[in-house]
């Protein structure tokens, strides 16, 4: 069972192991500082005719790969927890339907990952599940497609904008022990502070994953050093100073002073070098943290580098239509604590 | 409405937005799409004077200037679906921004992207029905505009 703390949280006890992962990402992850922590490289194509084809190819190869690293079966699997960007999760769908496992399909924008580990790990602490893959793909071509102009049309970014991710990965949570520890999860309330400009999804996010971590941080009676690192979703570099100062404000300071530097960090600043990438605020979409965490983040746990850590997943809450409709965009984020075994 | 972030409200929200959001640099932008959109210009007007010298004259026989200057534009358009069909037009956009945008070239990249885009949809569903996708308001208002000048200029003539 799962036990409630404070408002928003809860903690395992039944023990929830995060025992693998898997990571496909496109050519532009690659060329990143992460790279080399990714587990294989496709075009944003992947040979097939489609973006949206090309995003369920992303899917179905992520999930393959995932249950190639382990010995499970896809019998073995209970659920599956899968969602993406594209118009009714359409990529999970298409890209899992061969899978043979039952599905859950999630809609939490950007958030998605953490989303699935929320929910999976709740579904773990039911007692009737022991084995729950969440995935998360997103597609810079196919979300170009979907929010804003064709990929060919020659339109120019403002310095706000965020680059889609290429990229698919796979979590295999467990009741059975191996890997890091899922040790309390914390569900995000839909917080908008009436941003409108599309183009700035890291504003319109950042209050958000901030209501998140400091809604963990209350429920649980923590201050931010119990942390080694807090990890927001694709706040970009825009979000992420904005989320500094607001944690700021609150009386949440996330400058360590030991290390001379911030323990917040967010995967959409970190996938690309923005300078030499030219991707403007960073990366954004449902790959961006689901990738990172799988790859990088996950070694660091593994290999000791890092001990305790928040991963908060944040998602910008719209569709084409909302934005066209002058909609503001409402963010959310979820927060999942993850301890080194 | 978020009771953990009680000190915030919209206004100051958007004031420590704002002061993290870069903003384009106007300079750069003009400069830039005055370079570019200048660049698309020469081209023209040297395939124009190709077009109208004694050379071409010889070959083609007598074109007159306004066969020229629709000529000219045809090349214009066909330089704009090569280059969106090479993926080159999007690079260049990104740089030069309203350069690439304004002229005819951009007109014809604006029609030539949401046709490749929507091929995966078909030729009727996709191309057919999406062509116009980015295009369309100006191809809408731009004639209903022409329209009541037309009527205008009519009336008052």
């Amino acid at each position: 069972m799962s036990t409630k703390q404070g408002k928003q949280t809860y903690t395992n006890d039944r023990k929830v192991y995060i025992r693998e992962t898997a990571a496909i990402v496109g050519p532009r992850e690659k060329e990143g500082p992460l790279g080399e922590y990714f587990d294989e490289v496709q075009n944003e194509d992947f040979d097939e005719k489609s973006w949206e084809r090309a995003e369920a190819k992303f899917t179905s190869a992520t999930f393959h790969k995932l249950m190639g690293k382990i010995e499970l079966k896809s019998e073995d699997i209970d659920c599956i927890l899968a969602g993406d960007l594209m118009n009714q999760c359409m990529s999970s769908s298409i890209g899992l339907r061969d899978s043979g496992v039952p599905y859950l399909g999630l809609f939490g924008a950007c958030s998605t990952i953490a989303e699935g580990m929320v929910t999976g790990s709740l579904l773990i602490n039911s007692g009737g599940m022991d084995n729950v893959v969440c995935m998360a793909s997103s597609n810079f071509c196919s979300a170009e497609k979907t929010f804003r102009m064709p990929v060919e049309q020659g339109g120019q970014r403002p310095p706000t904008a965020q680059w889609t991710v290429s990229g698919a990965a796979g979590l295999l949570l467990s009741s059975n022990p191996g890997g890091p520890l899922i040790t309390s999860v914390t569900v995000g309330k839909i917080t908008d502070f009436n941003i409108t400009d599309a183009n700035n999804m890291g504003a319109a996010m950042a209050p958000a994953a901030a209501d998140t971590i400091i809604a963990h941080l209350t429920d649980l009676g923590l201050a931010p050093d119990y942390y080694d690192a807090i990890i927001t979703g694709d706040l970009g570099l825009t979000g992420s100073g904005v989320l500094r100062e607001i944690m700021d404000l609150h009386g949440f300071n996330l400058y360590d002073e030991k290390k001379e530097c911030f323990k917040h960090q967010d995967c959409g600043a970190m996938i690309f070098d923005p300078i030499k990438q030219k991707t403007h605020s960073g990366g954004s979409g449902c790959g961006c943290i689901a990738s990172v965490f799988a790859s990088y983040f996950y070694k660091q746990l593994l290999y000791g580098n890092l001990k305790r850590i928040l991963v908060v997943g944040t998602g910008a809450l719209m569709s084409p239509i909302s934005v066209k409709q002058s909609e503001s965009i409402s963010g959310i984020a979820h927060a999942v604590a993850i301890e080194a075994q | 409405m978020s009771n953990h972030l009680n000190k915030l409200d919209e206004k100051k929200y958007a004031e420590i937005a704002d002061k993290y959001s870069k903003k384009s640099s106007l300079l750069k932008d003009c400069t830039m799409a005055f370079v570019f959109g200048g660049i698309i210009c020469i081209v023209a007007q040297l395939f124009n004077d190709l077009l109208m010298s004694q050379k071409s004259m010889e070959i083609f026989g007598n074109i007159t200037e306004e066969n020229g200057k629709a000529l000219t534009v045809m090349f214009m358009v066909f330089l704009g679906v090569l280059l969106t069909a090479l993926n080159v037009y999007d690079e260049i956009g990104n740089i030069a921004g309203a350069g690439t945008i304004v002229p005819i070239t951009g007109f014809a990249n604006s029609i030539t992207s949401p046709a490749m885009e929507y091929k995966s949809e078909g030729f009727i569903l996709g191309v057919g029905s999406q062509i116009f996708q980015v295009a369309g308001p100006v191809i809408l208002y731009g004639t209903t505009a022409s329209v009541i000048a037309g009527f205008i200029y009519y009336l008052i003539k």
